[in-house]
């Protein structure tokens, strides 16, 4: 900030300069806009919750933290993320390849379809699911005869997990299955691989890095997924309770402090995914020349 | 780049395995169980939670769906989501401008730090962005025993539901923008000032017009989140009826109240919003494609 302010004065000569001359106005108002809107919404608030969980001081958040509902909680929220980004991860490869490569009827209304999970509010989802899986539900039926319980368990969990995550696996990898340079292929073919080893040592591999990115946004939108889950989890204490709703539970018995410890586990986990997210960016960027 | 992949991309896979493609595309009985696999994952997991939504609504006849919406508490609940959209969308649009204005155009220290913060809240959970209003507003929180003095409501009253919903949707219109405008650069704005424009006339008939249909896109996914957000909303909210409850928290009062019919009621006119949005990305990703530029995950 002092860098601006200096910004008139240093203008024509020094190299060190806060930003790079440039004809056009309004830089002024429109970063100051910026970031006191960015301070006031995110930042400040964001600190305050850093700054509160700090307070209590390392001893007393580890206690706070490690209780044992809290750890059940912790576990079943990163345990169940990490399946259900995984499952994604997988599935969203598939879909990727199936929507980009292949053509049959109803192609562009499914491909749209995908974009479903971050337009459909998360309540909504969250009953619909657990009307879907609930014993006498239109999928939960047919599975309890197979002696199968999903509404109410952490297979419910996992299942709203999978499904919010789902787009970020599909999008990530989808552009760079569209720009495959065929040419790659077209040498494996007539160097005499088969089919199957082409597409597993030429074609895989440079999708890998994306199909990580998408699993980290999967991961951790699924970490704090709230809405979806709660309906269709059945919430017991020990087996089927997520992190999230652990919050809101401290908070509604006004245990400021427990509610604060876990939501600042949970922000620090956050920002390690985003954090491995530009680590993998920035290696794809390097050996294969995308993102 | 593009132009020379996407060719050659369409070219065998529409042709199918006939000829000398065989070997660069899988067997057809492979196509075929490959995307029967695709379509019965989104099937079992996207379509059947979207059909179930209307199935249920419609179960008990048209004339108890339609009754849903003549109840009070109901009609109270989509009028306070349409106002909280209506405060929560605009102010992230001169938000979006601004951050894209400063960060595309002009070449600063930090600007990567900068975009990352942006994103920032697309990373927090919604249950903590609620969170931490309550730690700043609260009756326990930081400005609580000030705010209580001059008998100011924040949490649990309308204000606490906008601020909430501002930070959950602050990166959408800024991350469809920023992208796009760092390809479009400055030449043209440079053009329209060297010609004599005035620096409001450069952005209303030069910048605006070449972004539009990227801000009609953040637009739109801002509005869908603003409408639909539940999480962050049910901290602050309090969720007094016919004051402080929007739509989802009103079907998740009567879900819980096992009146089935509404609750499915009410999310089904949030369904429908969810198809408008989709609907109106999907044509403008179609017909404008080259006018959205740098399009992700969200």
């Amino acid at each position: 900030m002092s860098d601006a302010a200096a910004l008139p004065a240093g203008r024509a000569a020094a190299p060190a300069r806060f930003r790079r001359p440039s004809a056009l106005p309004g830089f002024r108002l429109t970063f100051g806009i910026t970031l006191t809107y960015l301070t006031l919404l995110v930042l400040l608030p964001l600190a305050v919750l850093l700054l509160r969980a700090a307070s209590v001081g390392p001893a007393g958040l580890w206690a706070l933290v490690t209780d044992d509902r809290n750890l059940a909680a912790l576990k079943t929220s990163f345990g169940l993320s990490i399946a259900a980004a995984a499952i994604d991860a997988v599935f969203g490869l598939l879909i990727a390849w199936v929507l980009t490569r292949y053509r049959f009827p109803g192609r562009r209304i499914i491909d749209a379809l995908v974009d479903l999970p971050f337009a459909l509010p998360t309540a909504v989802a969250g009953i619909a699911l657990a009307s879907l899986y609930a014993p006498n539900g239109w999928i939960g039926e047919p599975l309890m005869a197979l002696g199968i319980k999903v509404a109410y368990t952490p297979l419910g969990i996992l299942v709203a997990l999978v499904f919010v995550g789902l787009p970020f696996c599909v999008r990530t990898v989808q552009p760079l299955v569209a720009e495959i340079d065929r040419s790659s292929e077209e040498a494996a073919a007539i160097l005499g691989a088969s089919r199957f080893r082409a597409l597993v040592t030429v074609i895989l591999p440079p999708l890998i890095p994306a199909m990580l990115t998408g699993f980290a946004l999967a991961f951790a939108r699924a970490v704090g997924e709230y809405g979806s889950v709660i309906f269709v989890a059945g919430n017991l204490p020990y087996v089927s309770e997520i992190a999230p709703l652990l919050i809101v539970i401290k908070l509604e018995e006004f245990n400021y402090a427990g509610a604060t410890a876990i939501a600042a586990v949970m922000l620090l986990m956050s920002f390690a995914a985003l954090l491995a997210i530009n680590l993998v960016q920035d290696f794809s960027r390097r050996r294969f020349g995308h993102v | 780049m593009s132009e020379t992949t996407v060719p050659s991309v369409r070219g065998p896979a529409a042709r199918g395995s006939g000829g000398a493609h065989a070997a660069l595309t899988e067997p057809r009985p492979v196509r075929i169980a490959l995307t029967f696999a695709a379509v019965a994952f989104l099937t079992l997991f996207l379509l059947l939670p979207f059909a179930v939504v209307f199935v249920e609504a419609l179960s008990k006849g048209l004339g108890s769906y339609l009754d849903t919406f003549a109840e009070p508490d109901a009609q109270a609940a989509i009028r306070l989501t349409l106002l909280v959209a209506v405060i929560a969308v605009p102010l992230n649009v001169v938000f979006g401008l601004c951050a894209s204005w400063a960060i595309a155009k002009f070449d600063f220290r930090g600007r990567n730090l900068l975009i990352t913060l942006i994103d920032l809240p697309f990373s927090v959970s919604p249950v903590v962005a609620g969170l931490i209003y309550v730690l700043i507003f609260g009756a326990q929180g930081l400005f609580g025993p000030f705010l209580q003095r001059h008998g100011i409501e924040i949490i649990f009253a309308v204000p606490g539901i906008v601020l909430a919903t501002m930070f959950v949707t602050f990166p959408f219109v800024a991350r469809e923008l920023i992208p796009l405008m760092q390809d479009q650069g400055t030449t043209d704005e440079e053009a329209a000032l060297t010609l004599g424009a005035s620096p409001w006339r450069v952005f209303r008939t030069v910048t605006l017009p070449n972004v539009r249909w990227a801000l009609l896109y953040g637009v739109l996914l801002c509005n869908a989140r603003a409408m639909g957000e539940f999480g962050a909303v049910s901290v602050v909210s309090g969720r007094i009826r016919g004051l402080t409850n929007t739509m989802p928290l009103h079907v998740e009062i009567l879900y819980n109240e096992y009146n089935y019919v509404a609750a499915f009621g009410i999310a089904s006119l949030l369904a429908l919003l969810a198809l408008v949005t989709l609907a109106g990305k999907t044509f403008l990703e179609w017909r404008h494609a080259d006018a959205l530029a740098g399009r992700g995950a969200h």
